[in-house]
């Protein structure tokens, strides 16, 4: 089983190596593409049942653990991986058939290598089970996401580019000094060996390696106060390309702070500072979507206010807060995707994204207003839907808790939840039931972009029938966490070495 | 135990790299922000390079005796220079990119923010909604205006008309389906 666990790093970078190579040939690099990524997500199903049964490590180059790089696929990783997988291929299918008839050709030779690029960083920084590789899993994520969201490098795009790319880049330097910081104190910077030697040293030094490992994932995360750089770039780029960057960037972030947060710094020391970030972030991201005109500025909006809801069930550091963050993840992925496609697809027919501009496509185009619908009412929490159940499990892990910081954030999810259900209607009354500004003729739009956007929607509706299995599931996951034994015995067996070769350890090697 | 105690040269050498970095970090124009990113990257650099202990000690070749230097951190130093170099040329070509397209190079606010702000400032709502623009200002005046059943297709304050038409027959609810100009002459 284990020789799954590489392949959703390799394939796309292989095949991004590839399409690149096959740039003048257009169709073949479609099918080069599709089928990698078809690869990956049934490599990702396989790593999923796979890891259920305990966490599969890979000594990569046959390097024994923490002198080599390891990849680690345990629950966690494996249904992050999932999900993402899914969801690239998703966005995939709808961008290629966006790509037929589009008015501004796009340098598709370009799209396909870096979206490639991108799907193997994700994968990367999920599997990693080393956090320089971790690192490295980011830059590839990040230097390919900087390609596509200024490309075709019109003024609007360098403009909000620029200030994402040096955002990014801060946050990449933050992580490079946390890492010297942690290398300097621990000697190490495999997963596995800093969960072991992490809490032999200093609580101090422990705070500071630990407020610098957060602020980086923060920025990625988009916590507030470190969010304002997510709702002005991401609105810019190509609908695909946001609706990607929306379902899976943020969400890489917020599983680093899982990781860390679970395995290395188990105490919770910082957790009274998360609760009050997670409900800055709910309440402020859903005000500032409220007051959006435009779609996509207010799902960019609702994205970071949502991030809260994820921190709020990191901060509870219980199983029960945990498990419930697992699934708000997966549920958020692909309701949060599925709206950016479907907004792509109501730019098509409305020929805007304003929502003083549009009007009356509910009779226009039913299709896209039953699309828009259900993932909107999803976001918002309406029950039997995954987001009712999602936030239902917060909030119940909330109030399990007690505290009254706790009882705080219950009542801001729930506010949060209300609001996010009011920007909905809004964007839904206007876009869809009221009397259109000016005559839209009606346009055909691709197949492709229609199933995609569908694919996703009954996805997310899929998560709600399955939500027993996957609840037990992440349950499990979170309980693998809490114990944090399974992850380290796995990786190093013998609490000194992995599977691979390697000298015999000697003595007065390391701090 | 190694003797992990750092270089002072080299402590001060990051505390004035970070320094130098970060206020041209807070610099409009991209270009000095790009060489505050250079600075604070070679900033960490060099932290790297404390972080792998004393220096003058043997490369690990074969099997020596006594300590050697650590190759860890010059590995992951390497891997950090070759992103950063990456990451300048990109960010050479935004900022090529943007000089061509505005004629400078300066990292902008978010426009739409600025929209919102001045709509703040002059207390408008960022969006208007049609169906509550109606004809009369006053609920008295409207309720003049209003006919449930027996207005025979005419859509109170549903469009521009019913102001034209108000103000045309002087208030005098009208009920008959002419336009607001048909009555005119």
């Amino acid at each position: 089983m284990t020789w799954l666990v590489p392949l959703p790093v390799i394939v796309p970078l292989f095949a991004a190596g590839l399409a690149l190579a096959l740039y003048r040939r257009p169709t073949i690099q479609r099918i080069v593409s599709v089928t990698a990524l078809s690869i990956v997500l049934v490599a990702a199903v396989g790593l999923l049942v796979g890891a259920d049964s305990g966490p599969l490590v890979v000594d990569v180059g046959n390097w024994a653990a923490p002198v080599g790089i390891d990849l680690v696929a345990d629950r966690l990783s494996a249904l992050m991986l999932t999900i993402s997988s899914a969801v690239t291929l998703c966005v995939l299918v709808y961008s290629l058939a966006q790509g037929e008839g589009e008015h501004e050709r796009a340098p598709i030779s370009i799209y396909h290598p870096t979206y490639l690029v991108l799907a193997a960083g994700v994968a990367n920084a999920f599997l990693s089970g080393d956090l320089f590789n971790i690192y490295v899993g980011f830059e590839v994520l990040l230097a390919a996401s900087y390609v596509l969201i200024t490309l075709g490098g019109s003024r609007e795009r360098v403009r909000a580019g620029t200030v994402y790319v040096v955002v990014a880049l801060l946050s990449s330097v933050l992580f490079l000094v946390a890492l010297a910081a942690i290398y300097a104190t621990c000697g190490t910077v495999n997963l596995a060996q800093l969960a072991i030697r992490l809490p032999e040293i200093d609580p101090g030094v422990r705070l500071v390696l630990q407020v610098l490992l957060l602020l980086a994932f923060a920025i990625k995360a988009a916590v507030f106060p470190l969010s304002a750089w997510l709702p002005d770039s991401y609105p810019t780029a190509p609908a695909p390309v946001t609706a990607v960057f929306a379902g899976l960037l943020t969400k890489v972030g917020v599983y680093a702070m899982i990781r860390t947060q679970t395995l290395l710094f188990p105490d919770g020391r910082l957790d009274t500072v998360l609760m009050w970030a997670a409900l800055a972030t709910m309440v402020v991201g859903i005000l500032g979507a409220v007051a959006q005109d435009d779609i996509k500025r207010m799902l960019s909006f609702t994205l970071v206010s949502h991030i809260g809801y994820m921190v709020f069930g990191i901060a509870l550091s219980t199983t029960a807060g945990w498990s419930a963050a697992i699934y708000y993840v997966v549920h958020h992925i692909t309701v949060q995707t599925a709206l950016f496609l479907v907004v792509g697809l109501v730019e098509r027919v409305g020929g805007s994204t304003s929502l003083s501009r549009l009007g009356g496509l509910a009779k226009l185009a039913p299709v896209v207003a039953v699309l828009f619908f259900v993932p909107a009412m999803n976001l918002a929490g309406i029950p039997p839907l995954s987001g009712f159940l999602g936030k239902l499990g917060l909030l119940e892990a909330g109030v399990a808790l007690g505290t009254p910081l706790a009882f705080a954030l219950v009542a801001g999810g729930v506010l949060t939840s209300l609001l996010t259900l009011y920007a909905m209607v809004k964007a839904w009354n206007k876009a869809f039931w009221q009397t259109p500004p000016a005559e839209v003729r009606p346009v055909r739009l691709p197949a492709g972009m229609v199933g995609a956007a569908t694919a996703l929607v009954v996805l997310g509706l899929g998560l709600t029938f399955a939500a027993g299995p996957l609840f037990r599931y992440t349950e499990r996951a979170a309980t693998a966490l809490t114990l944090r034994s399974p992850y380290v015995v796995a990786v190093l067996p013998d609490g000194l070495r992995g599977t691979g070769i390697s000298a015999e350890p000697t003595g007065g090697e390391g701090p | 135990m190694i003797d992990m105690s750092p270089n002072l040269v080299l402590v001060v050498a990051i505390g004035v790299l970070f320094a130098a970095g970060v206020y041209l970090l807070l610099e409009r124009s991209l270009t000095r922000v790009l060489i505050g990113v250079i600075l604070i990257g070679n900033g960490a650099n060099l932290l790297f390079l404390v972080a792998g202990g004393a220096a003058g000690r043997p490369p690990i070749v074969g099997r020596g005796s006594g300590p050697m230097s650590d190759p860890l951190p010059q590995a992951m130093v390497l891997t950090a220079i070759v992103i950063t170099l990456g990451m300048t040329a990109f960010l050479l070509a935004l900022a090529y990119r943007s000089w061509q397209l505005h004629r400078h190079d300066e990292v902008q606010d978010d426009l739409e923010d600025r929209r919102i702000a001045r709509l703040a400032a002059v207390d408008l709502l960022a969006t208007r909604d049609t169906d509550i623009d109606v004809a009369g200002a006053t609920l008295d005046e409207e309720a003049e205006l209003a006919r449930d059943e027996t207005d025979e297709g005419v859509v109170v304050g549903g469009d521009l008309g019913g102001t034209d038409h108000a103000r045309g027959e002087g208030g005098r609810p009208h009920a008959s389906g002419d336009g607001p100009g048909g009555d005119a002459p």
